[in-house]
């Protein structure tokens, strides 16, 4: 590869909730800054910018990413997923999504998008986790209004509802 | 914030990572996990003209069991050692360690060399390999050497490691059968910055006690094991010894104060788990 230049806006192609998308930025553009501006991917949220609210939480490659803390240029060829993926192509809710509502989990919904990454992942990888785990989880996000309980009861359904699920695949609903 | 501009490069082979840092020099930066660097770059503490990214170095991203040691490679991620399946029996230390290194959400990307590199005066990882007595691999081009951990942290955020290097491997001696080990810390919320950080290491005799957040880099000190109120007297030394500093989160005599209850909670967790 060759130095990518300062002043150059390079093209970065990636796979978002599964479409191929092409954009463009210089070196110095993060990850959340992309997805919103280049690629109008606005459900990402950008708190801090240094990597402490979780606002910008998404998956990359399949692992939970800060975007304010990766850069557009190292994602070229990636897959990522954000909150736009999480619910049915018909717009119905998705199972953590339709938790949270149910629960209100979510009040101004700034923190919400980056919760609902990281609770996607963590349950796919521990579809058993217990209140302890998610609130360990949850260490990684700040939520300015909800208090966090409902956010936990919310994702205990949703664990409880995509367990249930696994057993009975036939009747999976749309991805989630 | 926004990052200032910077060039970037991204190396296929370690061979081509290491021209580059030898070009560059001071002018460059390594970016592993980026979970420091890029918040460093976004506040504008670090203005590199080139960011060498060695996400692409996929043969480095290794742990590496030697018998008395267990390697770990400069691209492996924290959640990867955190997942490997005898890193509670090989590295208790670690294995209690790693949950407070920022967040599951950081340590999927962070690295265990990114964080030894960036040599943060608090941080866990710094601590455990200096505890351990551990040692730092640095290459450059034509050459490797291998640093102990006491002669690689320099000041805060400071390291020996030259313009032209690279940390390339962390070892991490794994302790006799018989030693315990036990890693608290105090922070305003679960993955923030530690107040104060300890580690111990505990064999029949003597406690080998680890202090992080109290001076410009972490502090070992061992001490014979002989009886509570010695070890208390000891601890009370040790904490005055360090240069506990006032600042937003903590005044110096907190410091103090967490270095005696937390270190003798730690010690007395590190002896019940002595087997
Ligand atoms: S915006 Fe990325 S963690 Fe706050
Ligand atoms: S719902 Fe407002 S910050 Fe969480």
């Amino acid at each position: 590869m060759p130095i990518l230049s300062a002043g150059q806006r390079h093209k970065i192609t990636v796979t978002l909730n599964g479409e191929e998308r092409t954009g463009h930025a210089e070196p110095r553009m993060l990850l959340s800054d992309f997805l919103r501006h280049e690629l109008g991917a606005t459900g990402t949220h950008v708190g801090c910018e240094h990597g402490v609210c979780g606002a910008c939480t998404i998956k990359l490659d399949g692992q939970p990413t800060r975007s304010c803390l990766t850069l557009a240029v190292q994602v070229d060829g990636s897959q990522l997923e954000t909150v736009e993926g999480l619910g049915a192509s018909d717009g119905s809710l998705g199972v953590l999504q339709d938790c949270f509502r149910r629960h209100f989990a979510l009040q101004c919904g700034f923190c919400t998008a980056g919760i609902l990454m990281s609770l996607d992942t963590y349950l796919r990888d521990q579809p058993n986790a217990g209140e302890d785990d998610l609130r360990a989880l949850l260490s990684g996000h700040i939520c300015r209004c909800t208090g966090y309980t409902p956010i936990i009861a919310a994702a205990l359904e949703a664990a409880e509802i995509l367990r249930a699920r696994e057993l009975q695949p036939e009747q999976r609903g749309p991805d989630v | 914030m926004k990052p200032p501009p910077f060039d970037y490069i991204r190396p296929n082979t370690l061979a081509e990572g290491l021209e580059l840092i030898g070009k560059y020099g001071a002018d460059a930066r390594i970016l592993a996990g980026g979970q420091s660097l890029i918040a460093m770059l976004n506040m504008r503490v670090a203005a590199p003209k080139l960011l060498i990214d060695i996400n692409g170095l996929t043969d480095e991203a290794y742990i590496r069991d030697d018998g008395d040691a267990i390697a770990i490679g400069c691209a492996t991620r924290q959640a990867v050692l955190e997942r490997w399946p005898t890193l509670a029996q090989r590295l208790p230390l670690i294995a209690k360690a790693l949950p407070y290194v920022g967040h599951a959400q950081t340590r999927s990307r962070g690295t265990v060399c990114g964080s030894i590199a960036h040599a943060d005066p608090s941080s866990e990882l710094p601590l455990c390999l200096a505890l351990l007595d551990g040692q730092v691999v640095l290459r450059n081009r034509r050459r490797s050497r291998t640093v102990p951990a006491r002669d690689f942290f320099s000041g805060v955020l400071q390291t020996t490691r030259l313009d032209d290097e690279m940390i390339t491997e962390i070892r991490l001696p794994v302790p006799p059968g018989n030693t315990g080990a036990a890693f608290n810390e105090m922070a305003i919320r679960h993955g923030d910055f530690a107040i104060i950080a300890v580690g111990a290491l505990v064999d029949t005799t003597h406690v080998r006690v680890a202090i992080g957040g109290g001076d410009d880099f972490p502090v070992v000190k061992r001490l014979p094991l002989s009886g509570e109120a010695a070890l208390q007297e000891a601890l009370n030394d040790l904490a005055w010894s360090l240069d506990c500093q006032d600042d937003l989160h903590a005044t110096a005599t907190y410091r103090r104060h967490l270095i005696r209850v937390l270190g003798q909670r730690t010690i007395e967790e590190a002896i019940a788990c002595r087997s």
